[in-house]
Formats: C-alpha cells, sequence, structure tokens
C-alpha cells in the first residue's frame, strides 16, 4: 500500500508555530515566577518562620497566615451563601429576561472591574469610620466579600444556566416544586462551576493588598476578635518588602503564600470530584 | 369511562394561538396517540395536561381540562397533579445520580422516606419498565452508564415510581433506535392495564401499532379524532388522509 504524504500548507505550519510559541512563553514565565519565587524563599523558611509570635528578631509568619485565613473564611462564609443566593434568584426564580435581572447583572459586572484600592476605600470609610469598626478583621472581611461577591455570583449564574433544561422539566415532572428542584437537582450539576468561582475568589482575597491594608490594616499580630486589627500574607509581604529589611523573608512569605493557594485549590478540586463521584 | 375532558380549549403563546379550540374526551386505561406534523400543537396539548406550559413564559389557556370530572386550571396544586399525571419527555433525561436514586427521587418528593419501601419502590418500577434484570446488579451506578433506550426505560420507571394515573409521553422514541423503540412499544402496550397512556408521535406505524384512539392535529386544531383503526383505514377528512398517506407532513 502506498502511504500519500499530504503536504502541509504553509499557513497550518505557521499557525502551528505560533500556538508553539503561546504555549512555550506562557510555560516560560509561569516556570519562571515560581522557580524565582522558590529559589529565593525557600532558604530563608526555617521553623522560627512559624512561630506564634512576630517580634522585631524573628518574621514569624503565623500571624499573617492566621489573619488571612480568618479573612478568607469570614469572607465565604458571607459571600458564598449571598452570591449563590442572589444566583439563584436571577437564574431559576426572576423572569427570563426581566430588566431589573438585567439591572442587576450590569451592576455585578461593573462591580467585579472596580480596582481594589476602590474597595478599599469605601470599606476605610463606611466600615472603619461611618460604622466605626476601625482596622479590624471585620471591616477587611466585609470589604472583600463585596470585592468576590460579583464574581462568586457570575460564576454560580453561568453554571445554573449551563444546567439542560431537561433535569428541571424532569423533576417538575414528577410533581417537585421549585425549590426541591433547585436544591436537589440543579445545584449538586451546577457545583463544579460554583465551586470554581469559589476558588477564584479565593484567590483575589489571598492576593488582596491595597483593600486589606485600608481596611484590616497591617499590623503584625494575631486578631484576637472580630474587632482586632492584624495583616493578611499578602500585606505582610509588602510590609516586609517595603521596609526593605528583610528581602529574604518576604520571598519566604511570597513561597508560604505559593503552597497556601495551591493547598487551597487541590482541596477545592478535591471536594468537586467528591461531589461529581456521589452524582 | 373518561379520565381526561379537554373542553374548548385555546393556548396563546404570547400572540400566537397554537391550539384553537380543542375538545375530545382521553379514555382511562387506553392509549391515545396524538399525530400531526410539527408545530401542529400536539406537544403543547399534551404539556397543558400535567401544566408544564405553565413554564413557559407568556403562555396563556382559555377553556377547561378535567381530570376525573375536576378542572386541573386556576388553583390546582400543580405538584400534585403532576404527580397524578406524570410524564415521559422526548430525550431520555435521567438526572446525574444513582439509578436507585432517580428512582427513588419522585418517592422522596413526596415524602417517602423509609427504607424499605424505598427499596419495594424502585424494584417494582424498575419491573414495571422493564428494566430490572438490566440494572438490579448496578443499581448504586450513575444512571447515565445505561444506553439511551435503557435511559427512557429509566425514565417511565422513574415516572412509575410515584404511582401516577395518566402517562403523557411526548415523542418518547424518537431518539432511540429502531430495537429500544420496540421495547418501548412493548411496554407501552403493557403499561395500559393500569395507566392511562397519552402518547405524541411522529411516527405514523407507531401509532398504528400501539394506540387505541388517535387524534390528528394540524395547525393548533384537532382535525380529526376517533378510533385507530377508523382513523387510518378510512380517514374521514381529507387532510388527514393526505397526512397518514404521507403526501405531506
Amino acid at each position: 500500500m502506498k502511504i500519500i504524504k499530504t503536504k502541509k500548507k504553509p499557513l497550518d505550519l505557521i499557525l502551528l508555530l505560533f500556538t508553539w510559541l503561546a504555549i512555550a512563553a506562557t510555560v516560560a514565565v509561569l516556570v519562571m515566577v515560581v522557580g524565582y519565587v522558590l529559589m529565593n524563599g525557600v532558604g530563608y523558611i526555617r521553623p522560627s518562620l512559624f512561630a506564634w509570635n512576630f517580634t522585631t528578631e524573628n518574621q514569624s509568619l503565623m500571624p499573617a497566615i492566621m489573619g488571612t485565613l480568618m479573612i478568607v473564611g469570614l469572607a465565604l462564609i458571607v459571600a458564598v451563601p449571598l452570591g449563590v443566593g442572589s444566583a439563584i434568584y436571577l437564574v431559576e426564580y426572576a423572569r427570563r429576561g426581566s430588566i431589573f435581572v438585567k439591572i442587576v447583572r450590569t451592576m455585578t459586572e461593573t462591580l467585579a472591574g472596580i480596582p481594589s484600592i476602590v474597595y478599599g476605600l469605601f470599606g476605610f470609610i463606611f466600615f472603619g469610620v461611618f460604622l466605626g469598626w476601625g482596622l479590624s478583621l471585620l471591616s477587611g472581611a466585609l470589604t472583600v466579600t463585596i470585592m468576590i461577591l460579583p464574581l462568586i455570583m457570575r460564576a454560580t449564574e453561568e453554571s445554573l444556566k449551563s444546567v439542560p433544561d431537561s433535569f428541571r422539566e424532569g423533576s417538575f415532572g414528577l410533581g417537585a416544586g421549585r425549590l426541591r428542584t433547585v436544591g436537589r437537582i440543579v445545584l449538586p450539576a451546577a457545583m463544579p462551576g460554583i465551586l470554581g468561582g469559589v476558588i477564584l475568589a479565593i484567590g483575589r482575597i489571598v492576593g488582596e493588598t491595597a483593600a486589606i491594608i485600608f481596611t484590616l490594616g497591617n499590623v503584625a499580630r494575631m486578631p484576637n476578635n472580630l474587632f482586632d486589627t492584624g495583616r493578611t500574607l499578602s500585606a505582610h509581604m509588602y510590609a516586609l518588602a517595603n521596609e526593605g529589611t528583610h528581602p529574604g523573608e518576604a520571598h519566604a512569605t511570597a513561597a508560604v503564600l505559593l503552597v497556601v493557594v495551591i493547598l487551597v485549590n487541590a482541596l477545592a478540586s478535591f471536594v468537586t470530584k467528591f461531589i461529581r463521584g456521589r452524582a | 369511562m373518561k379520565k381526561l375532558a379537554i373542553e374548548n380549549v385555546d393556548l396563546w403563546y404570547n400572540d400566537f394561538q397554537a391550539l384553537k379550540g380543542i375538545n375530545m374526551d382521553i379514555e382511562a386505561k387506553k392509549i391515545t396517540a396524538f399525530i400531526g406534523p410539527s408545530g401542529c400543537g400536539k406537544s403543547t396539548l399534551i404539556k397543558s395536561l400535567n401544566r408544564m406550559n405553565d413554564l413557559v413564559e407568556g403562555c396563556k389557556i382559555t377553556g377547561d381540562i378535567k381530570l376525573d370530572g375536576e378542572s386541573i386550571l386556576g388553583g390546582t396544586d400543580v405538584n400534585q397533579l403532576r404527580k397524578r399525571v406524570g410524564m415521559v419527555f422526548q430525550k431520555p433525561n435521567p438526572f446525574p445520580m444513582s439509578i436507585y436514586d432517580n428512582i427513588a427521587y419522585g418517592p422522596r418528593t413526596h415524602g417517602v422516606r423509609s427504607r424499605a419501601a424505598l427499596d419495594e419502590i424502585v424494584e417494582k418500577s424498575l419491573k414495571d419498565a422493564a428494566i430490572w434484570e438490566e440494572t438490579k446488579d448496578r443499581l448504586k451506578r450513575s444512571a447515565l452508564s445505561l444506553s439511551g433506550g435503557q435511559q427512557q426505560r429509566l425514565c417511565i420507571a422513574r415516572s412509575l415510581a410515584v404511582e401516577p394515573e395518566v402517562l403523557l409521553m411526548d415523542e418518547p422514541t424518537s431518539a432511540l433506535d429502531p430495537i429500544s423503540t420496540a421495547k418501548i412499544e412493548e411496554l407501552v402496550i403493557h403499561l395500559k392495564k393500569s395507566y392511562t397512556v397519552v402518547i405524541v408521535t411522529h411516527n405514523m406505524q407507531q401509532a398504528t401499532r400501539i394506540s387505541d384512539s388517535t387524534g390528528f392535529f394540524l395547525l393548533g386544531e384537532l382535525v380529526e379524532f376517533g378510533k385507530t383503526s377508523d382513523i387510518f383505514s378510512m380517514p374521514k377528512d381529507k387532510r388527514c388522509e393526505d397526512y397518514i398517506t404521507g403526501r405531506f407532513g
């Protein structure tokens, strides 16, 4: 049998080359950033960096790690029910294409595009000054809550919309009401997409500095209660880098931050798989 | 004995009138087929019988539909109505959960909680839908792992699990291969012993094979309605004759 060799068209080759270049550049940048952070940071990671208290002699990360986890936890507790709830309303309950839905959608899109320093200023003035909560865990958490709300809402909306109507019809056809249909059929099917949004939201919080410094403050201490100030890892990094006295520790913080983000993503994808496996 | 009475039903989707003055009685424990070309209103009518049209934006219905002599329009509890009048859709639509949970979903919705009762319902429903032998060893597996024909029988079993009185089937075999279609037809004939069946079909051979009465729809009107044998051997209306002899549609 004769094998016919197809001649590659020049345009095909150029496109192929271009996609290869694109992927190579993307991977190279990622590897460089991660590599740089790890190379400069890992050497400075030592047990004393995880001591409970921050002192001038020992720039412990622990208060910042705890601050980050607290801010993420608090913000998610408020933002997830609100965001998922609003998205459920918009997709499952509101009349499709109504003016109200359009207005809400435009507003969330606008909110998603505002620079974080604006949120920081708003949080500072509203929560800190007007409500008198000062620089505190609560001010910080609620400020980032507002920041991630549109993210979670959009992700949930999109994933609810991608659930086929045939599932809803099947459920209604058996005499199930809307609440049960949404709770038992639509939400589980949409869960992977919702969790994707939550992961993005966590990433946004963990990476936030401007809004955090304005509302949570940037004091290296463990917050004792909701009205106590503190700092997150990103803010900690900013402080260390800004002071210029501990560049090594700043890199170590970056490395830890990276690991925290990877762990959070792994956890979320594990949860997604677990839910899918049950479905 | 008549199970469902459709009286002077007009139905609009916004400005478009999809059904025009429909009057028909649907006999209990018989199979009634709705035939007609696409867009003739047959699916619209079947969806009105369990108020699935409520989900369609801008749908308005006048006239009356009675189930056992009682109107199902107005303030009827639609969830209760849909329990009594079950539905099987054109494309198999099993939920993304296990075979067992698919069947148990309906009974659980209506308050059955005990494991033993659910086990019994699941087994009975799957047996009634002639899919028990194929699924009994893998009830915990995802329903999506079944073939298209099996999925459709699963959906029939799921409808049967809430013990409906009427079973509406909207072109249940149009997405299936001939062998699966034959199995479902056999099953439907078997089901009429206990259920009133209304089936929409594009397939005229199917209507002749399984139905007792046939209604022919065209442009939102019920053109002719009668015993299946009469409709197919001596249609009274010219349009009906043209359709069933394949001159259009």
